[in-house]
């Protein structure tokens, strides 16, 4: 079977709100394998989002370790957790979180830039994953200029930009109808069937299903694997 | 990390998109490095030009010379209410000779002047007519334009030949050969051997020397003395009209000291012969190398001073590229959150924000320096006055502007840098 990439052992997260302290989460463990394909569902305030973005090293546990492909990253710095994330973490949101000033090829180059890539490695990778999920006809268009699908199609090209291992998709159908839910998961899922790990929060149960795994979050703990 | 030129460039690519965003707001940013630029290169050629003026002015004195010149003071006779005069003043023989026994002088050239009408057959002109010697020439370091200055043997000879400044000829003979030609002076004619190359003239009126030297006729001595004798006519309209007379045995001696540094002590020489002899101050020495320095001095203050407005305005300048790359860095919240998701490090981000500020205040340096070129041009066409753009300047303010955009660009920069990635992505 594959070996381990993400191992999170007693994670917690606690947030200072003034004088007050939320523990948001309250010890995570759990192991994924890379090439996995997780759901993780949980009512809205359980604190998935948190958990997936200290699995995506966008934020830092407050206790607990951290393993990814076995480097403590729970101890590393602003600049090495940057390097982490551009080397191994693809993040796809909600809200798209597109850059507006730029078109789909510069928004999908964008982490490329942040390598130090050249300007024709860049546009080349870029219309290349463009085709790949469709937009090969809209390179030049601006986020505006394009519906809410397409929009998220250029956020997943931009999240495989890097080549990561990881993609972690915070609530990717969420402002998406259900036909085109679909075809996103769908898109997601070969990505999947490549060999990209693969975590996916959601509410949608039928989303859920597109996984074998799925893990509930409750209040900041796991409540039940299966 | 490497930083290659490349990156640089495309970081700056990256700046100049968003800048280019908002237009209207950019400019109106950079208006004002745009007009501290400016105004730094218009007053630093405005007040080179005058500087420059002075020191023409003060060269044509020549600096390694001592001027003593006749002056007519006020007197109380004078004030009453007559309506003749006739009186004595200024440098004397007896002055002339003690004075050329100082040591360290190379020479000591005397001219006797008076103001005159100068005819040709075609016209007239008023000029200043200096009967003096030879040496006069190199002293006071004319060029001849064409023909030659007189010699020895026709000052001897009491010849009478006359040399005339360019404005002179200009006025009465403005086509055409003038060497070998007359002029008539009162009712004397003289042949016009030679013309003196023009030589600048400030028009801003420096307090020595207000003559203009192009307007100068010269004679030899001894023939001035012949014609014009020692007297000075003038006749003065005050509340009262008056016919005055003024005996004056020389206008002025131009000495000339062998080294520059025995100027001070030669001239304090020349003041106690000088004081001793006359018992009223009616005579004034000049020192161009002094006025020199003071002029030098002058220029130092004004561009201090110049230079702080200067300085000041370029940080107003620089307080409103950070007051609006903060408000961007507000505005543009969540942008940093997503290139921070995306792999981009702190300093990615500062570099990204400082690029911008950095573009922002080299337009404005850049636009700038243009108008700091076209305002002393308008200006020099206005007023007549010299202005000198310098490369140095031009340089010097540039590079400030650069430097502006760097300084007050950091701090907006480290504000977007130091954002939490987390509450970046959550800010509406
Ligand atoms: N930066 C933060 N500061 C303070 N509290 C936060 C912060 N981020 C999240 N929280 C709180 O943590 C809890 C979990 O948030 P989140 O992980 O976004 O939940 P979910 O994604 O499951 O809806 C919520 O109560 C939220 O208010
Ligand atoms: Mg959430």
């Amino acid at each position: 079977m594959n070996k381990v990439i993400i191992d999170l052992q007693n994670i917690r997260k606690i947030y200072k709100l003034g004088m007050v302290e939320v523990e948001v989460l309250k010890g995570i463990d759990l192991q994924i394998k890379e090439g996995e394909h997780i759901s993780i569902m949980g009512p809205s305030g359980s604190g998935k989002t948190t958990l997936l973005n200290i699995i995506g090293c966008l934020d830092k546990p407050t206790s607990g370790k951290y393993l990814l492909k076995n480097e403590k990253v729970s101890e590393f710095d602003d600049d090495k957790l940057s390097e982490i994330r551009s080397k191994y973490i693809g993040f796809i949101f909600q809200q798209f979180n597109l850059i507006p000033q730029l078109n789909v090829i510069e928004n999908i180059s964008l982490p490329l830039y942040y390598q130090g890539a050249d300007e024709k490695e860049m546009r080349e990778k870029a219309i290349h994953l463009a085709e790949l999920v469709g937009l090969a006809d809209r390179i030049y268009h601006r986020p505006s200029e394009l519906s809410g699908g397409q929009q998220q199609r250029v956020a997943i090209a931009r999240a495989l930009a890097n080549d990561p291992l990881i993609i972690l998709a915070d609530e990717p159908t969420g402002n998406l109808d259900t036909k085109t839910g679909r075809e996103i998961m769908n898109l997601l899922c070969k990505l999947n069937e490549q060999g990209k790990t693969l975590l996916v929060i959601t509410h949608d149960i039928n989303i859920a299903n597109y996984s074998k795994k799925i893990i509930k979050l409750l209040d900041g703990r796991i409540v039940n694997e299966n | 990390m490497k930083i290659k030129i490349y990156h640089i460039i495309k970081i700056l690519k990256f700046g100049w998109k968003n800048i280019y965003l908002h237009k209207l707001r950019s400019s109106l940013t950079i208006l004002g490095i745009v007009f501290g630029v400016a105004s730094v290169i218009a007053m630093l050629s405005i007040g080179e030009g005058a500087s420059y003026e002075a020191r023409e002015k003060i060269k044509q004195l020549g600096s390694n010379n001592i001027i003593i010149r006749s002056f007519n003071p006020p007197s109380p006779v004078k004030t009453s209410q007559t309506t003749s005069f006739i009186g004595i003043y200024g440098l004397k023989f007896e002055d002339f000779q003690q004075i050329k026994t100082i040591p360290s002088i190379e020479e000591i050239v005397p001219t006797w002047e008076c103001r005159e009408d100068i005819w040709s057959e075609k016209g007239k002109t008023t000029g200043r007519i200096v009967a003096t010697y030879p040496s006069f020439l190199n002293v006071m370091n004319l060029e001849i334009e064409e023909g030659r200055f007189f010699t020895e043997i026709e000052l001897k000879n009491s010849k009478n030949v006359a040399v005339i400044g360019y404005s002179i000829k200009k006025s009465l003979f403005p086509l055409g050969k003038v060497v070998g030609k007359r002029i008539k002076i009162r009712n004397y004619y003289f042949k016009v051997i030679g013309v003196v190359k023009e030589k600048a003239v400030s028009l801003t009126g420096t307090t020595f020397e207000s003559e203009d030297i192009n307007f100068d006729v010269y004679i030899p001595f001894t023939t001035g003395r012949i014609y014009f004798g020692r007297y000075e006519i003038s006749n003065k309209r005050g509340p009262f009209w008056r016919w005055e007379r003024n005996f004056v045995e020389y206008h002025r001696f131009i000495v000339k000291v062998s080294d520059t540094s025995k100027i001070l002590t030669v001239a304090s020489y020349i003041e106690k012969i000088l004081s001793r002899n006359h018992r009223n101050k009616d005579y004034e020495i000049l020192i161009p190398l002094q006025l020199l320095q003071q002029a030098e001095h002058t220029k130092r203050i004004f561009n201090i001073v110049l230079g702080s407005i200067a300085a000041i305005s370029l940080i107003v300048g620089g307080i409103g590229i950070m007051n609006i790359m903060l408000a961007t860095v507000t505005e543009r919240t969540r942008e940093i959150g997503i290139r921070r998701a995306v792999g981009a490090k702190r300093r990615d981000i500062i570099n990204q924000f400082v690029a911008e500020s950095v573009i922002l205040s080299s337009i404005g340096g850049f636009i700038g320096i243009l108008l700091g070129i076209v305002i002393p041009h308008i200006v020099s066409k206005f007023s007549g006055m010299t202005t000198i753009i310098t490369f140095w300047s031009i340089f010097l303010s540039f590079t400030i502007s650069v430097a502006v955009g760097i300084t007050f660009g950091i701090y907006p920069a480290k504000k977007a840098a130091n954002l939490d990635p987390i509450e970046a992505l959550r800010y509406e």
